[in-house]
């Protein structure tokens, strides 16, 4: 069975849900502090997935996700290298996404370039407070990039296919609930070398906190690190659908969007690095 | 005499680096904008502003240290740019800085200083502030210092420089002799008693300052300070509700309820007087009440309980109501109010007040975790007032802040709180009246869920007393007594020690060492649990050591900073405390958990008779350095307090009428609006735009109400996520379809005499509130046979007998609503005393506000419906008692001060305020489920603010979108009534629901006699019509009405 590893410290709060999404993914999820797994980086060893969960880690104090990424870089990087390397799929999810970027795992190095040895890649993208200036919550519209390698995005892109296609519109929406989710990157090229490499993998359609190229979600090159603001996690049931009261019946069968994006990452955790020839170039 | 030693550690010679951390030039900078614009409501000349982070550092760092402290810590490499020192101020710049004051709790600094230690391996002290570049032609000095006071600081907390500052040195805490004092009592005259109470912020009576001076003459000695001080907390108002206890004679001395009865006599009145438990009919035709809460809001929970009704688990005894939820889950839920912190410093007191409310759910039984949250709020009415300086409006009371700063400062710290926790916020409420403009109501809920073998803990004689999180300081000295006092004009410098700031990362830390240590098999690690609220130790381990006693060693607590004495380490509110029961063979356990959850432990004590207790009356004995410094005996402490006596009167509304008009009306500005209005369809639209009514979705989407992924039913519906749902549902345990439903039922201008005039009766307010919460939990699917109820009175000063008759009044229908309806109360809280009194003597009194918070069980949460109209053709019920009474409605707010307009004149109408019918309200709320979980019902939504009217356009509104609205015709039919009074009472019991035509004879079936009618139609014209009285209104006309309020 796979199994994933979610790393929660003070100030996780998103933690049991994204348990849960692994779980009915088909996944067998772990909860570790990221002070043990500090005291044992060769913990990492162990897992097939790795999942940042969302919250206020450590307050946000000073900035979203600052000290926990700073704890990352300083202390993991090694061990998330090695895994990466692996081709472990990873998820960072609000929270989890800001980690991710300010590590430097996303948007991770160019196409053709390997992971650095020694310390990260250099930060090139932040997630800024919103345009509006407040944090809010609130269910958005998002489209998934079919041409991205991503593989957490590929069960949306299916979700477009067969029976429920006519509706996916209507259900391809996603909770949002944060203050800093505005996507900025350090210059044009970076931005340029993202839309090249197919590593915008979701977009809003409601582009409510102002992100460039109204990023969403963004992966590696590889398409199986993944960080995004929306909280599919949040999504696994119709219920939680926010008129899932209006929708027919009919349409609130099988997975969720947000539980299609877990099933379809825990199932190519299994076939290990694709090699699909979805990328035209390397920049 | 003890030395104090911990405090000699000399001034830090050691540099203090100052880092400011900016946006780098061209990046956005948000909070920026949001000062800007708060300068422009304020009418200051800022044109431009840029924000930035300041960071002080004491430490011994090198040049490389700095670097990767900035670099890898402080700032974003692509948004910002960090730099050591002050940067220079530009010329025509105005700088603001504001740093909090020492010994204000700084959450920031605490998370830099652990994070530094991790990057650098060493230990470093830190503080923060914030600097504010401001630019602006014409902007001057005085602008500035204008804008920091109004917008950018609150001096309770802060501190404001003109200009780049920096420490030298952080300060140090001063070395405290903590000598043992006496207070002298014995022999001390009446009127001395009460300068020392007064003196001394205890607040006690003189009653109860002579029960304490006849113990000490029993005996023989007089009591120590801190003993002193453990009387008063735990005698205040706020811990032990002796004005609900008390013996109360009440009296009829008007003509009945309304005024309309002739004699003076109970039998003319709409409350039924006999038969009451705990209440004696006087020969005079007064009652006597003993112990009120006891006689009406608890009694009724025990009636029920003795009735059959099996599912409460826990009520009135612990920090909050447990009901059972499923075979194997109980969820339990507490209310509480941060009223007067809140008026002072807002952010901070709601902060505080909902992290306060979230500490009672966790130290239920053996701990439940926290699971959805509630706010509501009363406030004044941010236009009445104009900007801060602009002068328009009525002008501010002086030591006031502004409501607009009040209402945007509490959602912040409720947010801020929630949301760091990971606790949806779901349900809310605003209410704004004018005379909340010194004493705004902060109301902040909690509802958590814990295993049912959870639910009861029991401290044994031999167990430790373990005191987990945060440090304390001298934050938050006297808040129980503090709230427990009037608020006056100069509150703010008196009280500003009782001022407590949150940290919610802290109280999530202790969250989760909390519940590792009770999920651990076979037993808790713990046997007993309670937070540090008002009163702190003092108040904590009095009541878990009651029947046991105890033995504290005070100084054994961790202090945030040197320099407290005893008593302070003792009472101090300093937040994120939890205290915990622990038998010894556990310790080690626990100690591992917190230091895996970095959560701070000590041990105080134990939880056992002191050496020299007397049989059967175990003291409570504390220490301080080996001495002791206070014996109580725990019987005195908590059973010692006279029964107060008080006087209650009811006149009617008519009395009251005519006073409270005091610091402003019930009315708004917006209300005037009306009174130019010449039809009906202005008459709805300005109803929509009233504060009371109008969409809160500037606040409940700062509020992340989907953490934990269980919220099915949100607080805003619709395809435009923007229809207000009458209940928010949450699923409790994530892999069960059962539901929570959480909402909350408020009717204060029914019993409030400036809206509802001589009408005004607390009695009707409250059996409408209940009423509205039942209703508001029916309509999204909740079952009303499993439906709880929570109280919360926040009254004006119940010294005086008036206010305490509407209180009485208030709470006897508790007493009939909640057996009528089969809703048990399961917890409550108080807070009496919710007036400011201005410097010439002019009280402003609030209007007595009760606040009903239910949570009702949905069987299977995909069985829930929401309000938002669905489909065209459909058509729409009314289903309830016929209302008719305008009393205490929108409508009569909005015509209550004008002379009235052609097509609404106050004189032709019922303007009494309705009365709920206490068998057919509850008939109709069973008959409205029943249709609903038959599946018979596809949109629901109650008749409230506003009326009928309001309540058919909130259902459209919420159905509709741009491309897709639905409309509605609505004829009303030949029905003998004020067509005014019919469109726009909020008579209680009222329902509207949509329903498919073919559905219709079953509908009828299933009603049987409840009554009920078809009103109209749902259609595609996107129009609400009102046959024969009100001509096309497009719905997005209505929806700009009500979403543009408060769209802040």
């Amino acid at each position: 069975m796979t199994s994933a590893l979610i790393i929660r410290t003070a100030g996780t709060n998103c933690d049991a849900e994204l348990m849960r999404a692994f779980e009915l993914a088909g996944a067998r999820p772990t909860l570790m502090h990221l002070d043990r797994l500090v005291a044992e980086p060769r913990r990492l060893e162990d897992f097939d997935i790795l999942g940042f969960p969302g919250g206020f880690s450590y307050g946000d104090d000073i900035a979203s996700g600052r000290i926990f990424a700073m704890r990352l870089r300083e202390r993991l990087y090694a061990g998330l290298r090695e895994a990466a390397s692996r081709g472990v799929p990873m998820i960072g999810v609000c929270n989890g996404f800001q980690v991710l970027v300010q590590v430097g795992l996303l948007p991770g190095p160019p196409a053709g370039e390997e992971w650095p040895m020694g310390n990260p890649p250099r930060q090139e993208a932040s997630l800024a407070g919103n345009a509006e200036g407040s944090f809010v919550d609130t269910w958005v519209r998002v489209e998934a990039n079919p041409a991205s390698r991503c593989i957490w995005t590929r069960g949306l892109i299916e979700y477009f296919d067969g029976e429920r296609a006519g509706a996916a519109v209507e259900l391809m929406r996603l909770p949002i609930a944060h203050g800093e989710g505005r996507f900025v990157v350090e210059n044009d090229r970076v931005m340029q070398r993202l839309e090249k490499n197919q590593q915008i993998a979701l977009r809003y359609l409601d582009n409510v906190n102002g992100s460039q190229g109204a990023t969403a979600g963004v992966c590696d090159v590889s398409g199986r690190i993944f960080g995004l603001m929306p909280h599919p996690e949040r999504y696994l049931e119709w219920e939680n659908h926010p008129f899932w009261t209006r929708l027919p019946g009919a349409t609130r069968r099988g997975d969720t969007p947000g539980l299609a994006m877990f099933r379809a990452a825990v199932e190519a955790a299994g076939k290990g690095a694709p090699t699909g020839p979805r990328i035209a170039s390397a920049v | 005499m003890p030395a104090d030693t911990t405090a000699t550690t000399p001034v830090s010679h050691l540099k203090v680096y100052r880092i400011e951390v900016a946006p780098r030039p061209g990046r956005a900078d948000p909070a920026a904008d949001s000062v800007v614009r708060a300068a422009a409501s304020l009418s200051l000349p800022v044109a431009s502003a840029r924000t930035t982070s300041v960071y002080f550092i004491q430490a011994d760092l090198d040049q490389p240290q700095i670097e990767s402290v900035k670099a890898a810590l402080l700032a974003d490499p692509v948004t910002e740019s960090a730099s050591v020192g002050a940067a220079p101020v530009r010329p025509g710049t105005r700088v603001v800085e504001v740093h909090p004051l020492p010994g204000v709790m700084d959450p920031i600094a605490q998370s830099v200083k652990l994070a530094i230690r991790d990057l650098l391996g060493m230990a470093v002290e830190v503080a923060t502030g914030r600097r504010f570049d401001l630019a602006g032609e014409g902007l001057t000095q005085e602008h500035a210092a204008a804008l920091a006071r109004s917008a950018l600081a609150n001096e309770v907390i802060q501190r404001v420089h003109l200009e780049p500052w920096s420490p030298a040195a952080f300060p140090q805490g001063r070395p405290h002799s903590n000598e043992l004092r006496h207070i002298e009592i014995i022999g001390l005259s009446e009127t001395h008693l009460e300068k020392l109470s007064r003196d001394a912020h205890l607040f006690l009576s003189l009653d109860e300052m002579r029960a304490v001076q006849a113990e000490y003459e029993r005996r023989g000695r007089n009591p120590t300070d801190i003993e002193l001080e453990t009387l008063a907390q735990t005698w205040s108002e706020h811990c032990v509700h002796k004005t609900l206890k008390s013996t109360i004679r009440y009296q009829n001395d008007g003509n009945g309820a309304g005024g309309r009865g002739g004699a003076s006599s109970l039998d003319a009145d709409v409350l039924k007087w006999s038969g009451r438990p705990g209440h004696e009919i006087q020969p005079d035709g007064s009652v006597v009440i003993h112990n009120l809460l006891k006689s009406t809001v608890a009694a009724a929970t025990h009636e029920l309980i003795k009735d059959g009704l099996d599912w409460t688990l826990s009520v009135f005894v612990d920090n909050a109501g447990v009901i059972a939820f499923d075979d194997e889950h109980a969820v339990c839920v507490k209310v509480e109010t941060h009223n007067h912190p809140s008026a002072i410093e807002p952010y901070g007191g709601a902060a505080t007040g909902a992290g306060g409310c979230i500490r009672d759910v966790i130290g239920t039984g053996l701990a439940a975790r926290p699971i959805a949250n509630t706010d509501v709020f009363c406030v004044a009415h941010p236009d009445s007032y104009g900007g801060a300086r602009s002068g328009a409006g009525q002008s501010l009371p002086p030591g006031c802040l502004h409501p607009r700063r009040i209402l945007s400062q509490v959602v912040a710290g409720v947010r801020d709180y929630g949301n760091r926790m990971g606790i949806p916020t779901v349900n809310g409420a605003v209410y704004f009246d004018d005379r909340y403009v010194g004493n705004p109501l902060v109301f902040c809920g909690c509802i958590g869920v814990m295993p049912r073998d959870r639910i009861k803990g029991k401290v044994n004689s031999g167990d430790l007393i373990v005191a987990l999180g945060g440090r304390t300081g001298r934050d938050g000295i006297h808040g129980a007594t503090f709230s427990s006092a009037e608020l006056e004009q100069s509150s703010a410098d008196e009280f500003s020690h009782a001022v407590q700031i949150g940290n919610a990362i802290e109280e999530k830390r202790v969250l989760d060492a909390i519940l590792r240590a009770r999920d651990e098999q076979p037993q808790p690690l713990f046997s007993g649990l309670t937070d540090c609220g008002a009163g702190g130790f003092s108040s904590a381990v009095g009541e878990m050591g009651k029947d046991t006693g105890a033995s504290v060693h005070l100084e054994k607590a961790p202090l945030k900073y040197a320099g407290l004495s005893y008593t302070e380490i003792w009472i101090s509110e300093a937040q994120e405390r939890m205290v915990l029961a622990v038998p010894h063979a556990n310790l080690a356990v626990l100690r591992r958990i917190c230091d895996e959850e970095s959560v701070e432990l000590a041990v105080l004590g134990t939880f056992a008779p002191p050496p020299g207790s007397a049989r059967g009356d175990p003291d409570l004995a504390l220490y301080f350095r080996g001495e002791e410094v206070g014996r109580l005996s725990m019987r005195f402490l908590h059973e010692g307090i006279p029964t107060p006596r008080r006087e209650a009167t009811w006149s009617g509304g008519r009395r009251a009428a005519s006073e409270t008009r005091v610091g402003g009306t019930g009315v708004s500005p917006v209300d005037t609006r009306v009174h130019q209005s010449r039809s009906l369809e202005q008459t709805l639209l300005t109803l929509l735009a009233h504060p009371n009514i109008a969409s809160k979705h500037w606040i409940i989407r700062q509020y992340d109400h989907e953490v934990r992924g269980g919220t099915v039913i949100k607080p805003l519906v619709g395809p435009a996520l923007s229809g207000p749902s009458d209940a928010s549902v949450i699923k409790p345990v994530p892999r069960s379809k059962r539901g929570l439903a959480i909402a909350c039922g408020l009717q204060t201008g029914m019993g409030d005499p400036s809206i509802a005039g001589a009408f005004a009766d607390p009695y009707l307010m409250t059996l409408a509130a209940v009423d509205e919460a039942v209703r508001n939990l029916v309509c999204v699917g909740a079952d009303p046979s499993r439906i709880a109820i929570l109280d919360n009175f926040c009254w004006p000063s119940c010294k005086k007998p008036e206010n305490l008759g509407s209180l009485v009044r208030a709470a006897e229908a508790c007493y009939d609503a909640a057996k009528a309806y089969r809703t048990p109360f399961v917890s409550g809280k108080d807070s009496l005393n919710n007036q400011l009194t201005l410097a010439d003597g002019t009280t402003i009194e609030i209007p007595p506000t009760l606040l009903v918070t239910g949570i009702g069980i949905v069987s299977d949460v995909a069985s829930c419906i929401t309000m938002d109209a669905k489909q065209s053709g459909n058509v729409l019920v009314l289903v309830g008692p016929v209302g008719s009474g305008l009393g205490g409605s929108h409508f009569q707010r909005i015509i209550s001060s004008g002379k009235g307009v052609p097509a609404v004149r106050s004189a032709e109408h019922d303007l009494s305020v309705p009365r709920t019918d206490l068998s057919l309200g509850p008939a109709t709320a069973r008959a409205v489920a029943g249709v609903i979980a038959s599946g018979l019902v596809r949109s629901a939504h109650d008749v409230s603010d506003g009326g009928l009217l309001a309540a058919v356009s909130e259902m459209l509104i919420a159905g509709s979108t741009p491309g897709q609205p639905i409309g509605a015709t609505l004829d009303l039919g030949e029905r003998d009534l004020d067509p005014i009074a019919e469109l726009f009472n909020e008579s209680p019991s009222q329902y509207v629901i949509e329903v498919v035509p073919l559905d219709m004879p079953s509908l009828k079936a299933a009603l049987g006699g409840i009554p009920h009618a078809v009103i109209g139609r749902l259609d595609g014209t996107g129009d609400l019509v009102v046959n024969a009285q009100m001509s096309a209104v497009p719905v997005a006309s209505l929806r700009e009405a009500w979403l543009g309020t408060l769209d802040w």
